[in-house]
């Protein structure tokens, strides 16, 4: 029945909206597009060596990447998301917004630090040797550079996907709920396995499908780590052939993946009603933990904090101290390019999400739901492939209004939307599209289809409905998409490295080039900002989320 | 926003008359050439099971709808009418939903001045003051939806409905997600609020009960079409319909056989009716039996065997199959306990015959 | 304001046209703002780390007054940038730190042949374009590095004699996607064939002490702390080492030894690889374009990436970096660059075929 009045809802006549909204997702999948538009110019034979020699490394690399890092997440992120909300215990306040601290640290720089730390070369296991005097290969040590090492550190950052959403769950599930299930003989442990668990499924797998998707995209980590995963092999065959077309070929196939992961959550979804309640419980009954749960607990919500955020950031405070490249006036500009390209980019995304959202919420065709879909693909490309697939495009456009420039005006121009920031924005909003259409979507699906009728009916024109019902409504989810898409720009580097302007360089640029050049400590300034920027909103994050228990 | 000055003084009635209205999603009909009257200042409701189309015609009365045939008018100014609609918000209709849909985000007394933001400070005050003592919910001005029961928020959003004074207030099946008891109380309520205020209503409801307990005027609909539009009394004991009959009350269709203008012949012998029913003599026809036709009594010559029975205090209703095998209801008082298996006498009384042509 | 920086220059303003100044408001009004146009600039897109080549673009701004704009980024993202820029594109000139990337950038028609007596001059044949279209800047060689307490130099001898059986268990590489050891492969399908090289692979491959990893500077350390005896480096990365403070780096500079490979009497010598830079097909600053790669090729350039990277100089008569020069002369691999971009694909394939991860 609500289902039947959301189809009808007629806020608008939608079909403006439609028409933008299909024009949106169109744009976003530019990029997509001509990446697969790619796969049927390539030369068949390197397509047939990839086959014949690593194409099955990169698969199964990725499946157990994936594998891995999917239960990491879920390990680290449902366990303290559930502890958290519904538990009393020393410190449960600040741990809850403390466990997402690790989303400000880039993979790439979790990798860097933890390679240094544990490394046969690092502090640990030159310890180790100093102390018994076996040399390397003579004891067992846990080896980072390698597949299982990659999943820790992908897990360690990007668990907090899958504890800010099972935690928003966990928070609206009634506690009376719960209480009904204890009375019928349930305990703590079973009801939380029996209910709230189940209750908060699809939140869940949102939260490890972005995780997933995170881990097809990253480059960094892999990398470094020497794992022949998809994205390094994507690389690797537009590096070293110089194939653009195979590597489209190979993107494809991640393409596919991520279209199965995406139609799996929706899956997962199927039976949960298009509406939650409009009005939840608030409750703040907790769960009393004795003294020795009361440790337990603290402990199993300190540990990802600790090895995901407490020591990367030691160990790159560390390095910058005794680094060479100090921290000087470059800096503030550096920080400056991060912070606003990364605050514009996400005031983007959100303002799109929210025409994809509202369009997919009024208009229930084929076409507006298969835009939102499209629109969202982008995520779990690397940062380069997007890019490749932003410049060819975008000059093809710019050779043509030079050209009739130059036929009307006689004047030579140069580029006008490639090698600009409008290109490097661009990039970002197609990369993290679906990041920011999660969050609002799940804000809207709140709003039932009443309350705008019940505003229509006080006398309000849709705009206003918008402005007095949903604005205050949505703030929150609008909040957690702009804090969200904001730390992921920051933090991003294939795309910003390939389209960013002449001389303009963002502190990731900066923290990659001396990485990659292997000068580690000397990298530790500008990846300790990264940090240290994408720490606000992070905090801001926490606290919205806190806060949104008010009433 | 809303213009004050088209806003008529409350204490204006005005009528709703809906002529051959017909709704359609994707040339898929929904309703289909609907008439529907209400007087100023009665409470209407249109009555029927789910999916029959009522709550699309509430929808399209409040303007979430557009009509593809008919016009809707209000106090003779034409609201819908094919290929134009004046929106919602202009219509100064209000509704009540059945998911209560306060905004979770205001205060009662926000919820409940949201719709009269233009009034001044002191207007509005006085309205909310007003509305939460007639609601009995004086008190709770600053308290938010969520720390209220489910009645105390269906009393809110009535408030909230009420306050600008529309001309006319719909109730989108407003008391079903309320447990009986508190139904009960409520309905009454709600009826004694809206007269109170002289407040045109029109309520939808798959409850016949609280329709009968609601409105003046009762629309029974089924498949997109309302088969009867009147009185509660009306629509129980002089049925339009066979659906009609079928849907309100409980009810037996009786194979019978005209034996005059006034007159058929049943299992249960000759019945007669007051006045005619303009049926032909000898027609094979159907006879609606409501249980309170059939009584228990012992001189009669047609006797029946008790097949089941329900004790309801006042009274007992037997289910009693007659000797042609046919099944019937029937009151009996209190103290006429029999058992099942028992065969008892019955007799009819009737006023008037409800007949309706035997369906091949 | 955002400064977009964006290369929207009127280069040429054949005729004054009313219109022109609403076409530039419009601009502006859209968010994109035309940089201040110095008279004369250069725009260069560089594989070169920004740390590794800013420095010396600071220096030719000092001298020259040509205003050098800058963007790093990977060769292949760059090169795909300029193909897809076309005769628009901004850029004049384009550096990078393998020949085959140069050589792919001229086969992909995004370059132009330049010539000056003075380059000329300075860059040997084997060092440049056989048709002129780009020219090296310095060299980087890629040896042999060993853990002097547990291998003799006597032991070592060239690249190939590191597939044998008796380093089985001891040698360190890093990943095949790395241009480096591309480009050593690449060398050795020259000289000794494809099939040859596979085995060579295929030997190397089977004598890990680990499975491919890290960078340079890794590898060096895993000599150092003893997860292998034997890898194959950049000198400039262990030059880097030599010079730094960190008590690790130093323990590097102690324990490991530089080997010059393939030094035998007929043997071709040290790989070696360039950095380079060529100048693009669109380029409007052709002029300014010749004058920094002629800086670049100065006696101050040149003398800065031996001193501050520990690279080979290009031009005659630049002392190499001086804490390298302590390990000896040794004869360098005087193979066509050309070859090198040449065998780089069938190198890759090679490297995929015999399990080079």
């Amino acid at each position: 029945m609500m289902l039947d009045l959301a189809k009808r809802m007629t806020l608008f006549r939608p079909n403006w909206l439609m028409l933008i909204s299909v024009a949106v997702a169109l744009l976003l999948a530019l990029p997509v597009l001509v990446i697969l538009t790619n796969v049927l110019t390539g030369q068949a034979n390197v397509w047939q060596h990839l086959i014949d020699t690593v194409l099955t490394d990169y698969i199964s690399s990725s499946l157990l990447l994936m594998l891995g890092v999917g239960a990491g997440s879920l390990l680290l992120g449902v366990p303290t998301a559930w502890l958290t909300s519904v538990c009393r215990f020393p410190g449960h306040k600040w741990l809850a917004w403390a466990l997402l601290l690790p989303l400000a640290v880039p993979a790439y720089i979790i990798a860097y630090t933890y390679t240094g730390l544990l490394d046969f070369a690092g502090p640990v296991q030159t310890l180790i040797r100093d102390l018994t005097g076996l040399s390397y290969g003579e004891y067992w040590f846990f080896e980072v550079r390698s597949l299982p090492g990659a999943i820790v550190m992908l897990s360690l950052v990007l668990y907090p996907y899958v504890y800010l959403m099972s935690r928003a769950a966990f928070l609206e599930q009634s506690a009376n709920t719960l209480e009904v299930s204890r009375s019928l003989g349930y305990s703590h442990t079973r009801s939380f396995f029996k209910l709230a668990l189940p209750l908060a499924r699809p939140a869940i797998v949102a939260g490890v499908t972005l995780a997933l998707m995170e881990t097809l995209a990253d480059y960094g980590t892999v990398k470094y780590f020497g794992v022949a995963s998809f994205t390094t092999g994507i690389m690797r065959t537009f590096n070293g052939f110089g194939d653009a077309a195979a590597a489209s070929q190979l993107a494809s196939v991640l393409l596919l993946f991520v279209t199965c992961l995406i139609l799996l959550e929706r899956y997962s979804r199927r039976r949960i009603s298009y509406h939650s309640s409009g009005i939840r419980k608030a409750s703040n009954r907790k769960i009393e933990l004795n003294k020795k749960q009361g440790v337990l607990a603290a402990l199993v919500c300190f540990l990802p904090v600790f090895l995901g955020f407490i020591v990367p950031g030691l160990q790159l405070t560390y390095w910058a101290i005794f680094s060479s490249e100090g921290i000087d006036s470059s800096f503030i500009q550096l920080a400056w390019n991060s912070l606003y390209l990364a605050a514009l980019a996400a005031l983007i995304a959100v303002v799109l999400a929210l025409i994809l959202a509202y369009a997919s919420r009024l208009n229930k065709r084929k076409a507006v739901q298969a835009s939102v879909t499209v629109a969202g693909l982008g995520y779990a490309l690397p940062g380069t492939i997007i890019a490749i697939g932003i410049i060819i495009p975008f000059a093809w456009l710019d050779h043509k209004i030079i050209a009739w420039v130059q036929e009307v005006f006689e004047v030579r121009f140069g580029l006008i939307l490639s090698g600009t920031l409008f290109a490097l924005l661009f990039a970002y909003t197609v990369r993290f599209m679906a990041v920011s259409l999660g969050a609002v979507q799940s804000g809207l699906g709140k709003i039932t289809p009443s309350l705008d009728a019940a505003g229509r009916s006080l006398g309000y024109k849709p705009m206003d409905v918008l402005r007095k019902i949903h604005l205050p409504l949505m703030k929150s989810s609008v909040l957690t998409a702009l804090l969200i898409v904001f730390v992921d720009v920051l933090k991003e580097l294939p795309a910003t490295l390939i389209l960013r302007p002449f001389n303009f360089n963002t502190l990731a640029v900066r923290a990659f080039e001396l990485a990659s050049d292997e000068r580690l400590a000397d990298a530790a300034p500008a990846s300790l900002m990264i940090v240290l920027v994408g720490l606000v909103p992070v905090i801001l994050l926490s606290r919205s989320i806190g806060s949104g228990q008010a009433h | 926003m809303r213009d004050m000055t088209s806003l008529p003084p409350a204490h204006m009635l005005t009528d709703l008359d809906i002529k051959n209205v017909s709704v359609s999603y994707d040339d898929k009909a929904i309703i289909q050439g609907v008439n529907f009257k209400l007087v100023a200042g009665q409470i209407g409701c249109l009555l029927g099971p789910s999916g029959c189309g009522k709550s699309t015609l509430l929808r399209a009365i409040a303007g979430f709808e557009q009509v593809s045939a008919g016009t809707i008018e209000l106090d003779g100014k034409v609201l819908s009418e094919p290929g134009s609609l004046i929106n919602p918000e202009q219509r100064n209709i209000g509704m009540v939903f059945q998911d209560v849909a306060l905004f979770p985000h205001l205060t009662i007394s926000q919820n409940i001045e949201f719709g009269i933001q233009h009034w001044s400070k002191s207007e509005r005050q006085q309205r909310t003051e007003h509305l939460l003592k007639l609601v009995g919910l004086s008190g709770f001005e600053t308290r938010y939806p969520s720390s209220l029961s489910g009645g105390q928020q269906q009393r809110i959003a009535l408030a909230r409905a009420m306050a600008p004074k529309p001309k006319l207030l719909l109730m989108d099946e407003p008391f079903s997600g309320l447990d009986a008891k508190l139904r009960e109380e409520l309905v009454p309520d709600v009826r004694a609020i809206l007269l109170a205020e002289k407040m045109s209503a029109i309520l939808v409801s798959h409850d016949q009960m609280e329709a009968f307990a609601m409105a003046d005027q009762i629309a029974v609909m089924s498949e997109g079409q309302i088969h009867q539009l009147d009185t509660a009394y009306q629509i129980y004991h002089k049925p339009a319909t066979r659906f009609v009959a079928s849907f309100i009350g409980h009810g037996d269709l009786l194979p019978s056989k005209v034996c005059g203008s006034n007159c058929v012949v049943s299992d249960l012998g000759e019945i007669k009716g007051k006045t005619d029913h303009g049926f032909k003599a000898d027609e094979e026809i159907d006879l609606l039996i409501r249980p309170d036709d059939i009584l228990h009594d012992d001189d009669s010559e047609f006797m029946g065997e008790i097949v089941s029975k329900w004790f309801r205090g006042s009274h007992f209703l037997y289910r009693v199959r007659l000797a042609s095998g046919k099944v019937v209801y029937c009151f009996a008082s209190s103290h006429h306990n029999h058992c099942v298996g028992q065969s008892i006498g019955l007799s009819v009384h009737l006023d008037h015959l409800v007949l309706f042509p035997r369906e091949s | 304001m955002l400064n977009f920086n964006s290369k929207t220059l009127v280069t040429k303003l054949a005729r004054p046209h009313l219109k022109l100044s609403s076409i530039l408001s419009f601009i502006l009004a859209s968010g994109l703002s035309l940089p201040v146009i110095a008279d004369e600039e250069v725009n260069v897109y560089s594989a070169r780390k920004e740390a590794l080549i800013k420095p010396m673009l600071d220096r030719f701004e000092e001298e020259s007054g040509v205003a050098v704009n800058l963007i790093t980024g990977s060769a292949d993202a760059l090169l795909r940038r300029l193909q897809v820029e076309g005769e628009y594109s901004p850029a004049d000139i384009f550096i990078t730190v393998d020949a085959g990337r140069l050589h792919r950038a001229k086969k992909a028609g995004v370059l132009q042949p330049f010539q000056t007596a003075k380059i000329d001059e300075l860059v040997p044949e084997h060092l440049r374009d056989s048709d002129d279209y780009w020219y090296s800047l310095s060299q980087r060689s890629r040896t042999i590095f060993y853990a002097k307490d547990k291998v003799t130099p006597e032991q070592l001898s060239s690249y190939e004699a590191l597939a044998d059986s008796e380093w089985k268990g001891r040698i360190c590489v890093r990943s095949s996607g790395n241009i480096y050891n591309q480009s050593l492969v690449a060398s050795m399908i020259e000289v000794n064939g494809a099939k040859a090289t596979q085995e060579w692979v295929k030997g190397l491959m089977a004598n890990l002490a680990r499975p491919p990893f890290g960078g340079d500077t890794d590898l060096l350390k895993a000599v150092a702390t003893g997860v292998c005896d034997v890898t194959i480096a950049n000198t400039y990365y262990f030059g880097r080492m030599m010079k730094s403070d960190n008590a690790l780096d130093q323990l590097v500079a102690e324990k490991v030894g530089v080997f010059w490979a393939n030094q035998a009497e007929s043997d071709r010598g040290v790989h070696m690889n360039v950095s380079g830079a060529g100048i693009t097909a669109a380029s409007v600053n052709k002029d300014s374009a010749i004058k920094l790669i002629e800086f670049l090729l100065s006696n101050e350039a040149q003398t800065w990436y031996a001193d501050v990277n520990n690279e080979y100089p290009v031009v005659d008569g630049i002392a190499p970096p001086v804490n390298l020069a302590s390990f000896g002369d040794f004869r360098t691999d005087k193979i066509s660059l050309t070859k090198l971009g040449d065998n780089n694909l069938e190198a890759v394939k090679i490297m995929d075929a015999a399990g080079w991860k």
